[in-house]
């Protein structure tokens, strides 16, 4: 069968039979949709991060400070990876300690490591996160090494951060396909999922890194998932770089998913494919939400003010099609 | 309170429903696609258009609209495109007839289908075809009498059916009253068209639950717009309440004439992506109707709408 498979990440390969060989459900489940869904802003870090031009700290702080002003409850502020590698967040100690913190809203950072952690409890962080990843080829070529290795790196941050009682958030890339790989198992995104829940994470967000699944992988994928890691403690991160993170995220949602990923302005395009969009912007997912009435606590309308600023900085058009469709309608 | 948690368990209930195996596409993209872009079309890009689109599998393709040309300049090719057109057996070339004068010089020039169009809000269709809601309908008659003695299948399309640039939400049983009549009057097909893409899963189900209470599912489908993204979400909702046929168009053709610079129709080649990635099937091959978004784009000269698309092209 493999030797059929074509080259990973074509087209073909995912419109192939074979990629569908296994059975794909003829039902959604009837789960009820859940009343509330907390969102989870990454666009000050996931969507920056894959920008190329260099937003200015200032810039940085006045952006996360609308979000914060729009009723956002987590906002991922900033990472504190080496600026070697990722020049974009150098300033993430003048960040951290720029912003207005708002009361009961949280504001994760990235710890790749445990000096990277040190760096953000000295700045001040109160939460943090961790990155695994469900495909060996992404894990090495992303950090250089195997899942295995970097289970052992976050395992070091997780128990520090316990002893500090700083809650950890654990993600899985690829949960969905890789860009090397291509299919990945659900029993494997199962597996790492379950590793980070074990190790201490409170949540963990299930990335559709290159944006390629579809409500029938989701499905399969969160099916095999919620086996090991309870619903509660699960989150989406859909890319939209195939149009499909709307109905992706309303798959989950019908599965009792109710943590959603997303970037005002849907910032952030897709490295793999290059010009093509990224994250799903938070926008489009508060349209849909709140179209459903499900409550969110979010103020759309701060939300694609937030989008306008940080557009205009970048000076480049929004990805989310609210925001589009708002600043032109008759 | 109480009732919302009701209505949002009814809801997710609903969606438990199993999803259909196979789905058939609607092809807008040369008549809704093209009406909507400013540019004129040369008609023998138009004819290698619906050639490449049906070469793809799609089993019905909108031809193009026996409007006058005075009011649809693009469609001014009208014969030309019908008489032009490579016809493949088993595939649907509908073609859009207004009034009795368009149904005959459809027929004339070869039309085997035709559609009409019917709102859902009355203000809407007094801005667009300056009568009532009633007023069309009745319009409609002499179209309905005449296809019925050429034997002529029909197929009604009803806009608005979420929202309108005028009147704002629609009242489902607005939809489910205009959907109706035309059933009632012969259309084999409802199309329901969210014409501002306004709507959610949620006002979708609404006016779909409301709707097949008087047309039965198996002769209803979704034209969804994309303008606030969210069309694929609306189209798998009704998917899931047994819906089997999606309207779209290729390179998501045709932006939103009420919001300026937004996109309109959504793009086939995502809808395609969606329901393969479901395991149903469309009969469609997926490169094959890229290359046709691929060929329309380079013509006008602009980007596609697809996101599939733009994807691929980078990978």
């Amino acid at each position: 069968m493999s030797s059929k498979l074509k080259a990973p990440c074509s087209l073909e390969w995912y419109s192939s039979p074979l990629f569908l060989f296994d059975i794909v459900p003829q039902t959604i489940t009837g789960h009820a949709y859940p009343k509330f869904v907390k969102i989870v802003e990454v666009g000050p870090r996931d969507g920056l991060q894959n920008e190329k031009e260099i937003v200015p700290t200032g810039v940085k702080i006045q952006l996360i400070d609308m979000l914060s002003g729009a009723g956002l409850p987590v906002i991922e502020a900033t990472s504190f990876v080496s600026s070697k590698w990722v020049p974009q967040m150098a300033d993430h100690s003048d960040v951290l300690r720029g912003i207005q913190r708002a009361p009961h809203v949280q504001y994760p950072v990235l710890t790749p490591n445990l000096q990277g952690f040190q760096d953000a409890v000295a700045a001040g962080a109160t939460e943090v996160a961790v990155f695994g990843s469900a495909s060996e080829t992404f894990s090495k070529k992303n950090i250089n090494c195997s899942i295995d290795e970097s289970m052992l790196r976050f395992e070091e941050v997780i128990n520090t951060a316990r002893e500090r009682q700083i809650p950890v958030r654990g993600y899985v890339s690829c949960a969905l396909g890789c860009p090397h790989e291509g299919h990945i198992e659900p029993s494997k995104v199962a597996e790492v999922a379950k590793r980070l829940y074990e190790m201490g994470c409170y949540e963990i967000s299930l990335g559709d890194t290159i944006g390629v699944g579809t409500p029938g992988s989701m499905f399969k994928m969160l099916q095999s998932v919620m086996k090991e890691v309870p619903t509660s403690a699960l989150a989406v991160h859909c890319h939209d770089t195939y149009g499909q993170a709307l109905p992706n995220i309303l798959t989950a949602l019908q599965m009792g998913v109710c943590v959603v990923d997303s970037a005002v302005a849907g910032l952030g395009g897709c490295p793999y494919a290059q010009g093509s969009s990224g994250n799903v912007s938070t926008e489009d997912v508060l349209y849909m939400l709140h179209g459903m009435d499900i409550e969110t606590g979010v103020n759309i309308a701060k939300v694609i003010e937030a989008g306008d600023f940080i557009c205009n900085a970048l000076r480049r058009e929004t990805n989310s099609k609210v925001a589009r469709a708002k600043g032109r309608t008759l | 309170m109480l009732a919302k948690c009701q209505k949002t368990f009814y809801v997710g209930f609903r969606a438990g429903q199993a999803l259909p195996e196979k789905v058939k596409i609607v092809e807008v993209g040369p008549r809704d696609g093209l009406q909507n872009e400013k540019t004129i079309v040369p008609t023998e890009t138009k004819i290698h258009l619906i050639d490449m689109l049906s070469a793809s599998g799609l089993p019905v393709i909108e031809a193009t609209s026996f409007v006058s040309p005075k009011w649809v300049p693009q469609m001014a090719d009208q014969v030309e495109v019908m008489k032009g057109i490579g016809r493949i057996p088993g595939v649907s070339y509908p073609v859009l007839t207004p009034n009795l004068k368009g149904f005959q010089a459809a027929v004339k020039a070869g039309a085997s289908e035709v559609a009409i169009f019917g709102a859902a809000s009355e203000l809407f269709s007094k801005k667009n075809i300056n009568c009532s809601v009633d007023e069309s309908l009745q319009r409609f008659n002499d179209v309905m009498k005449a296809a019925k003695e050429a034997g002529v299948p029909v197929r009604g399309y009803v806009s608005c059916v979420v929202g309108c640039p005028y009147e704002g939400k629609v009242a489902p049983e607005k939809v489910a009253y205009v959907a109706k009549r035309l059933y009632s009057m012969g259309c084999y097909e409802i199309s329901l068209g969210d014409t501002i893409g306004v709507g959610t899963p949620g006002s979708m189900i609404e006016m779909l639950e409301a709707v097949s209470k008087e047309v039965p599912i198996s002769a209803l489908a979704v034209h969804c717009h994309d303008t606030y993204g969210q069309a694929l979400a609306n189209i798998l909702v009704a998917l899931q309440m047994g819906i089997g046929v999606v309207d779209s168009s290729v390179a998501g053709l045709g932006g939103c004439p009420y919001a300026q610079g937004a996109s309109g129709n959504v793009a086939t080649e995502d809808v395609v992506y969606m329901l393969h990635g479901l395991g149903i099937q469309t009969g469609v091959d997926l490169s094959k109707l890229m290359d046709a978004g691929a060929f329309i784009c380079r013509t006008l000269n602009r980007k596609s709408n697809s996101k599939v698309a733009q994807a691929v092209c980078k990978l």
